[in-house]
C-alpha cells in the first residue's frame, strides 16, 4: 500500500494521523480515497470543480507531480506521497 | 495564547533585520498543550518569490518538507510560519489571508525605519478570517 503524509495544518481533518496507508494506482485515486475517508479534507484539497487547489502541492518521493503526469501520476505500492501546502504571503494584493 | 521563547524571538528579529528591506520568512517549532502554544525555536528559510521581495514571500516545497521532517525527528510540532513586514504594520494582508493554512500561527514582525517595531501573531478561524493570538511571556520584551 502507498503511504500518504498529511501536513501538520490538515491533520485535524484526519484524526491527527500524520501518515496513512491506502490502495491507489494513481494520485487521483489516492486523493479520492483520502477524501472519501476524511470528507472534511475535501474542501482543503480540491476546488469546486474537483481539481487540486493551486496552493496544494503533491510530491511522489521527491518529485512534484506537476513535473510528472499530474493527477495521473502512477503510484506504486511503496510510493510515499506528500501533501505540501504552498506557503506564501505579502503586503498587498 | 502563544508564548515565544527568547531564542526563537531573537532569531526572528535577526532574520528580519538582516533581510530588510526584503521580507524574511521561516518556520516555528514548539509544543502545544490545552490550546497554549510555546514556540521554542525557528528555522530560517530562503524567500524564493520571483515577485518583489519587499512585499512578497514564498517558501519552497523542499523547505516545507524539511521542516515537517525536522519536527518529527525532534519531537516538536510545526506550529506556524513567521515573516516580516518591512515598513508596514504587523497586520496580515489579504494576500497573507488567502495563502494561510488552518492551524498554523502566523507571526509577523513589523520593521519601521530599520528597527523592530511590533510582533504580533495571527491564526485563521473557522470562517477563514484571521484572529489575533495573544502573545504571552514574550520574554525579551519583558526584560527590556
Amino acid at each position: 500500500m502507498a503511504t500518504i503524509i498529511i501536513p501538520t495544518p490538515l491533520r485535524k481533518f484526519t484524526n491527527n494521523s500524520s501518515r496513512l496507508q491506502l490502495e491507489a494506482n494513481s494520485i487521483q485515486e489516492a486523493v479520492n480515497e483520502l477524501t472519501l475517508n476524511f470528507p472534511d479534507l475535501k474542501k482543503h484539497l480540491l476546488d469546486e470543480n474537483g481539481k487540486l487547489r493551486s496552493y496544494i502541492n503533491i510530491f511522489v518521493g521527491n518529485e512534484d507531480i506537476r513535473n510528472l503526469q499530474q493527477e495521473e501520476t502512477v503510484v506504486q505500492q511503496d510510493s510515499v506521497i506528500s501533501i505540501i501546502p504552498a506557503i506564501a504571503g505579502g503586503l498587498f494584493i | 495564547m502563544i508564548n515565544i521563547e527568547d531564542v526563537a524571538l531573537e532569531g526572528m528579529f535577526e532574520d528580519a533585520l538582516h533581510g530588510f528591506p526584503f521580507e524574511c520568512c521561516g518556520f516555528l517549532f514548539g509544543v502545544e498543550e490545552n490550546n497554549n502554544r510555546s514556540i521554542k525555536l525557528i528555522m530560517r528559510v530562503t524567500n524564493i518569490t520571483k515577485e518583489d521581495q519587499r512585499r512578497r514571500f514564498s517558501i519552497s516545497s523542499t523547505d516545507y518538507l524539511q521542516a515537517e521532517n525536522y519536527a518529527d525527528e525532534n519531537n516538536l510540532s510545526l506550529l506556524g510560519i513567521y515573516h516580516s513586514h518591512p515598513n508596514y504594520p504587523a497586520v496580515p494582508s489579504e494576500t497573507d489571508r488567502l495563502s494561510a493554512q488552518p492551524y498554523f500561527s502566523y507571526v509577523i514582525i513589523s520593521i519601521l525605519n530599520k528597527k523592530i517595531s511590533h510582533v504580533r501573531s495571527w491564526k485563521l478561524n473557522d470562517q477563514n478570517q484571521f484572529d489575533e493570538e495573544l502573545i504571552s511571556q514574550c520574554i525579551s520584551s519583558t526584560k527590556k
